[in-house]
C-alpha cells in the first residue's frame, strides 16, 4: 500500500554528456569520413591512376546512381522500413523510358527527339514512382512488412524489365541521350553527378531540416507516438516509398544516358550497394536515425572500393564481396558504439 | 455550471464481458479527480472511452455540458482531452523539441519555406524551453534524445507536452509506477502545477500515497461499477484500500 517503488532516482544527466549526444550524430560521420579519407589515400597509394581525372569521372558516374537510391533509401531505412526494389526498379525504369523512346522514334523523322526524350524520360521516372507508390501502399495500408513487400516488388519490377524485349536491352534511342548523359561542365563535373548533387544536398534538407524529414525520423523511432499525436502516418509512409521509388526513376535516366541503352539488368548490383552506403554512413536499420550526409560518405566508400579495386588488379568479382564484407562490419561496429553510448 | 467532463451511465462490454456497468462521474476545470481500483476494475476500459480509443456501449460523455462522442483518438484530442499512457509515446531517439511539438510543428515565417514544410527549429526550442520552465521541470537541455532522459524527467516532458497542447482535460495513466521516490514528487508537483492552470486532470494509479496527495476527489470503481466517491475527510488510504479490496460495502459513500 505504501510507495512500492524503493529505486534510487537516476543521477541527472552531467553537462559533458549532453554535448555528447548533441555531437554524436556529427561524431560519427566525422569517423566514417575518415575511413573514405583513408581508403582514398590507400589506393593512391597502390595505384598512381587512382587520383586522376579519368578516375574521378569514373567513380563519381560510377557513384551518381548508387547515391540516388541511397538517398531515397536512406528515408525508408529512417521511416523503420527498408526497401528492396530499389534496383529492380531502376532496370525496369530505364528499360521502359527506353522502351518508350524506341516506339516513338520508330516512324519518326529524326528532328522531333526532344519531345521523345521527354517523355522517354518521364516514362522512366513515372514508372519509378508508380512501383513507389504500389509498395508505400501495401507498406501502409495493408500492413504488410516493408520486407516482404519490396522483396515481392523486386521480382514484380525485374520480370517487367525484362519482359518488355524479351529480357534483351533497349538501344535504339535517340543520340542526344548518350551525349547528355556523358556530357560534362569544363572537364570536371558529369551532368549526372551535377543533377544529382542538387537532389541529393534537396534532400539532405528536406530530411534534416522540415516537418516531412521530423515525420520520417519519428515514424521509425515510435509509429505508436507518432499516431497518438494524430499525424497521419499512413500517408507519410506512402510518401516515402514514392520518394525512394521516384529517386529510382531518375537514376534509371541517369543510367539510360550513360549507357546509350535501357538494361532491365542494370540495377541487379545496385540494391546491396545502396542498402550497404545507408547502413555504413549511421543510419539504424530499426529507423528512427540517419542523416543524408552519413549516406553521402557511404556512398563514398562503396564507388572508391568499387573503382579502387579495379584500379589496383583486384579481379572485379571480389567487389561485391568487400561491399559485403564493410556492410556487415560497419553494423557490428555501429552497434559496439550504440551499446556503450545509450543508457536504454 | 456544467463540469468540465461527465460521463453519464457509461456502459461497456466486450462480447458477453461486462467491464464498465453504468459508471457515472464528473470532474471540474482545476481539479484532481483520481480514479482507482482493482485490476480489472473497468480503469484502462474508462481511460479507452475518454480517449477515444474505443466506444462505450451505453452512456454518454460530455464535455463542457455538450454530449460528445469521439471516432477515434484524433478527435478526442482535438476536443482538448490529452492523454498520457503508461509508455508515454516518446520517440527516444529524437530530442525533447522534436518530442514536445510532435504533430504540431512551428513552421517558418518564410511564405516558400512554408509550402515545403521547412521547420522554425529555433522558436520551437525556444517555446519547449519556456514551457519546460514554466512548469518548472528538470530537463537540462531540449536537445537531448529523449531516451537520454531519467525516467521522471521522460514523465515530466509527456505531461508537460500533453499540457500545453490541451486546454480542458488530461488524462494520466500510472503516472508515478516506474519512478523512483524523489522523481515521484517532481511528478505529482508538475501535476499540481498543470491542475492549478485550470485543466481538468484524471489520475489512474495503483499508488494511494500519490492518489492522498494530490487528488481534489477520488472515484474507487470495483467489478466495473463505482463502489464510492471519497473526498475531504473521508479520502484515506484506509477507506481507499477497502473500497478497492471490497471490505467495504459498495453505493456511494
Amino acid at each position: 500500500m505504501a510507495r512500492t517503488s524503493a529505486s534510487a532516482p537516476a543521477p541527472p544527466v552531467p553537462v559533458h554528456q549532453a554535448l555528447w549526444h548533441r555531437g554524436r550524430a556529427a561524431v560519427r560521420d566525422l569517423w566514417i569520413g575518415g575511413v573514405l579519407l583513408a581508403l582514398i589515400v590507400a589506393f593512391s597509394i597502390d595505384s598512381p591512376y587512382f587520383l586522376t581525372r579519368a578516375n574521378w569521372l569514373n567513380t563519381s558516374s560510377t557513384g551518381t546512381e548508387v547515391l540516388l537510391l541511397a538517398v531515397g533509401e536512406t528515408f525508408v531505412i529512417c521511416a523503420g522500413g527498408i526497401d528492396l526494389s530499389v534496383g529492380a526498379v531502376l532496370g525496369f525504369a530505364g528499360t521502359a523510358g527506353a522502351w518508350v523512346m524506341s516506339q516513338l522514334t520508330g516512324g519518326q523523322p529524326a528532328g522531333a527527339e526532344v519531345g521523345v526524350v521527354a517523355l522517354g524520360f518521364a516514362a522512366a521516372v513515372a514508372a519509378g514512382l508508380a512501383f513507389g507508390l504500389v509498395n508505400g501502399f501495401l507498406v501502409a495500408w495493408a500492413g504488410i512488412p516493408p520486407f516482404v513487400v519490396t522483396l515481392g516488388t523486386l521480382g514484380v519490377a525485374t520480370g517487367f524489365g525484362f519482359l518488355l524485349n524479351n529480357g534483351q536491352e533497349i538501344s535504339a534511342i535517340p543520340g542526344s541521350v548518350t551525349t547528355f548523359g556523358n556530357d560534362n561542365l569544363g572537364g570536371w563535373v558529369p551532368v549526372p553527378v551535377l543533377i544529382t548533387a542538387v537532389i541529393t544536398i534537396w534532400c539532405g534538407l528536406l530530411l534534416a531540416k522540415t516537418r516531412f524529414g521530423a515525420y520520417t525520423l519519428s515514424i521509425g523511432d515510435s509509429r505508436e507516438a507518432v499516431v497518438r499525436a494524430g499525424i497521419n502516418d499512413r500517408r507519410y509512409l506512402v510518401e516515402i516509398y514514392t520518394l525512394s521509388g521516384v529517386l529510382a526513376g531518375v537514376a534509371s535516366v541517369l543510367v539510360m544516358a550513360r549507357l546509350g541503352a535501357g538494361s532491365p539488368a542494370s540495377g541487379a548490383t545496385d540494391n546491396l550497394n545502396a542498402i550497404a552506403a545507408v547502413v555504413i554512413g549511421g543510419a539504424s536499420l530499426f529507423g528512427g536515425r540517419g542523416t543524408i550526409i552519413g549516406s553521402v560518405i557511404g556512398t563514398g566508400i562503396i564507388a572508391v572500393l568499387l573503382t579502387g579495386l579495379v584500379l589496383i588488379n583486384v579481379p572485379p568479382f571480389w567487389q561485391e564481396v568487400a561491399v559485403g564484407v564493410v556492410l556487415i562490419a560497419a553494423v557490428y561496429i555501429d552497434q559496439l558504439r550504440n551499446r556503450k553510448t545509450s543508457r536504454k | 455550471m456544467s463540469a468540465r467532463l461527465a460521463v453519464r451511465d457509461l456502459s461497456k462490454h466486450y462480447g458477453g464481458v461486462q467491464a464498465l456497468r453504468g459508471v457515472t462521474l464528473h470532474v471540474d476545470a482545476g481539479e484532481v479527480l483520481g480514479v482507482v481500483g482493482d485490476n480489472g476494475a473497468g480503469k484502462s476500459t474508462m481511460l479507452k472511452i475518454l480517449s477515444g480509443a474505443v466506444f462505450p456501449s451505453s452512456g454518454q460523455v460530455l464535455l463542457d455540458g455538450e454530449p460528445t462522442r469521439f471516432a477515434n483518438p484524433a478527435a478526442a484530442h482535438d476536443a482538448g482531452i490529452a492523454t498520457v499512457y503508461q509508455d508515454l509515446s516518446l520517440a527516444g531517439q529524437r530530442d525533447v523539441v522534436a518530442n514536445f511539438f510532435l504533430g504540431r510543428e512551428t513552421l517558418s515565417r518564410n511564405w516558400l519555406a512554408r509550402r515545403i514544410g521547412w521547420l522554425d527549429g529555433k522558436a520551437m526550442a525556444a517555446h519547449t524551453l519556456s514551457e519546460l520552465a514554466r512548469l518548472r521541470t528538470s530537463i537540462p537541455d531540449v536537445h537531448l534524445a529523449s531516451r537520454d532522459l531519467s525516467g521522471g524527467q521522460r514523465q515530466a516532458l509527456a505531461i508537460a507536452r500533453a499540457a500545453a497542447w490541451t486546454g480542458r482535460v488530461l488524462l494520466l495513466d500510472e503516472p508515478t509506477s516506474a519512478l523512483g521516490v524523489e522523481q515521484q514528487q517532481q511528478v505529482l508537483d508538475l501535476i499540481r502545477r498543470v491542475s492549478a492552470e485550470g485543466i481538468a486532470v484524471i489520475l489512474i494509479s495503483h499508488q494511494m500515497p500519490d492518489v492522498l496527495a494530490v487528488c481534489d476527489r477520488a472515484v474507487v470503481l470495483r467489478l466495473g461499477a463505482v463502489a464510492a466517491t471519497l473526498s475531504g475527510a473521508s479520502l484515506t488510504s484506509e477507506n481507499l484500500i477497502g473500497y478497492i479490496t471490497g471490505a467495504m460495502p459498495g453505493g456511494e459513500a
